[in-house]
């Protein structure tokens, strides 16, 4: 039978030779992660099982960045619970503030996620993991502590969707626009316990941090996760992120195999898109947005902190200011984003911007901390909800965009395109 | 005990996570301290109103967004007997499983019962019988390896038992 990518990663890692959609299977991980949200509970439940050891000391990952560095009390007893797990089990790859990062851009950096891979994270996005060509999915807390000690992870094959993108992006779009477009298309449950395949012409072109923008946030549409056949780039990122290449499987789709949807686009003609509260699916193109005024601007996040976001921020905040009215917050999103963006000037940039910079944090994405919107405040953010109470107050609201317009409207007051300024 | 008696809670489609347990909570794993937040951000009276023993019955979608198990472990601990939608989000659906809170599927449920009626859910045959009406609906049934991990109590105790 003719598998797609991710049917054979699934089939692979649960000794088959192929998987059929709606099938139960018990699959081993390659690695799993957990943060400082959800890592506790799990702490909690793995020790009720009552084993000795974890499964691999060196493919379990803790990644405290939430509420990092500690909000309060109860923030910081989570993450030292996780500190003395971690000590207690000998599990390597534990991150505090100062070599941490937004878990899902620090992983693919430090080079442990490898094509071909099974990854479960006790975080919805790690469905980012999908631009490398692994097969990576968001859990609960249970599933972790069950990983963490068996190694195994029992999950359904899901249906497949495959996404076909054609044409040239326009200036000013940009990954994030594809897949805000993709959710507009079908919605928040599109692609409900669904696998989705993004390919194309376009998606060729993309870099690997444009297609982890893409890949993060399937699980806006619900699907289970998302997935880019790996190509060169993926095995060029490798080489210059990972010790080694070794353990990588390059696989790709079979050209005959089954899709419950095939969707195909032409993206020539789209503007930058911006969800409006409080779904990710209510997109409008931002020619449409130009009376939404806003009180804060957030670049930053699992969807677009990495470097090349910072790079498009400082392309469009050289030599301007934010508007008076707005506070505007850049977040690389790991420490080496960071120093990155520090030694290329760019800081220099969002200071005389009026910016504000942070250490790496999940911060104000959740409503967390660092930035949080009083009652009636907008946000305009490039993190990927825009749930009632996302970043703060009940009636705050937050509008999701590409950094290019987070970053104008930061300088105009009121949501608009760098074509606008 | 698979039986349960208890006034329905009805809320829309695609209520997420964050309507469920906002993440200024999340500070804490504790039960009981979730429970007292549980669906705040979509109706701030319901954990006032909620008499234990009740069901949250919701539309398409229900549980999307983030994967914390701070969502139904929240209705579980304010000691809600199910929940009942149209359809659940996947990581919601997992978590619920895992942790041993009921969950039901049935469209047909959902568009015919109304806010406060009474209904009774019966686990073993999942069927769903309302009282008011005076009807049965049948939901969904789940694969045999989730049906174990339910009667095991969640994911933990079925691994102790294997």
């Amino acid at each position: 039978m003719s598998q797609t990518i991710t049917q054979k990663i699934l089939a692979k890692h649960c000794g088959k030779k192929e998987v059929s959609p709606g099938e139960l299977i018990n699959c081993r991980i390659d690695l799993c992660l957990g943060n400082d949200i959800t890592a506790p509970p799990a702490i909690k439940e793995f020790e009720k099982i009552g084993v000795k050891k974890v499964f691999d000391k060196k493919k379990i990952y803790l990644v405290p960045d939430h509420f990092t560095p500690a909000k309060d009390i109860k923030s910081a007893m989570q993450v030292k619970m996780m500190k003395d797990f971690a000590k207690k089990y000998g599990i390597v790859n534990f991150f505090e503030i100062g070599c941490m990062g937004v878990e899902h851009a620090l992983l693919p950096e430090m080079g442990a996620i490898k094509p071909g891979y099974l990854v479960i994270g006790a975080d919805s996005h790690t469905c980012t993991y999908g631009a490398l060509g692994a097969f990576s999915t968001g859990v609960g807390s249970t599933d972790l502590a069950a990983a963490m000690a068996t190694g195994e992870v029992w999950l359904k094959v899901p249906e497949q969707l495959k996404f076909i993108f054609t044409g040239k992006l326009p200036k000013w779009v940009e990954a994030k626009d594809l897949i805000l477009y993709t959710i507009g298309k079908i919605g928040v449950d599109g692609a409900r316990y669904m696998s989705m395949e993004f390919t194309g012409p376009v998606i060729d072109r993309l870099s690997i941090e444009g297609r982890m923008t893409m890949a993060n946030m399937a699980i806006e549409a619900g699907g289970k996760n998302g997935i880019f056949a790996p190509d060169k780039k993926v095995v060029e990122y490798l080489k210059r992120h990972a010790a080694t290449c070794r353990g990588m499987t390059l696989t790709a789709s079979d050209p005959d195999a089954e899709y419950k949807e095939i969707y195909e686009w032409n993206i020539s003609g789209i503007e930058p898109q911006v969800s409006f509260p409080h779904l990710p699916s209510n997109t409008k193109p931002v020619s449409k947005c130009k009376s939404v005024k806003i009180d804060q601007s957030v670049i930053g996040s699992c969807t677009n902190g990495r470097i090349e976001d910072l790079r498009v921020a400082a392309k469009v905040l050289k030599g301007r200011q934010r508007h008076k009215d707005v506070r505007l917050l850049i977040i690389p999103a790991t420490q080496n984003i960071y120093e990155q963006a520090m030694k290329e000037g760019l800081f220099n940039i969002f200071l005389k911007a009026g910016a504000a910079i942070s250490t790496p944090t999940c911060g104000p994405c959740l409503g967390g901390h660092m930035g949080i919107l009083a009652r009636g405040e907008r946000a305009i953010a490039t993190t990927n909800r825009n749930f009632v109470g996302r970043m703060g107050h009940p009636e705050s609201e937050v509008y999701l965009s590409n950094v290019a317009v987070a970053a104008a409207s930061a300088v105009a007051g009121r949501i608009v395109s760098p074509e606008d300024l | 005990m698979n039986k349960f008696k208890g006034i329905a809670h009805k809320f829309g489609d695609n209520i997420d996570t964050d309507l469920i347990i906002p993440a200024r909570y999340l500070n804490t794993h504790e039960w009981e301290e979730l429970a007292q937040h549980v669906m705040e951000d979509a109706d701030k009276t319901f954990v006032k109103r909620f008499k234990k023993g009740g069901f949250i019955v919701g539309g398409e979608n229900f549980g999307c967004g983030s994967s914390r198990e701070h969502a139904p472990i929240a209705i579980k601990a304010a000691g809600v007997s199910a929940v009942i939608a149209k359809s659940f989000a996947r990581i919601f659906y997992r978590n619920a499983i895992n942790i041993g809170l009921p969950i039901l599927e049935s469209p047909e449920a959902v568009d015919k019962i109304k806010e406060g009626q009474e209904i009774e859910v019966d686990l073993a045959t999942g069927t769903i019988y309302d009282l008011t009406s005076d009807k049965f609906y049948k939901a969904q049934p789940f694969p045999e390896f989730m049906q174990k991990i339910i009667a095991a109590g969640g994911l933990i105790n079925y691994l102790k038992n294997r």
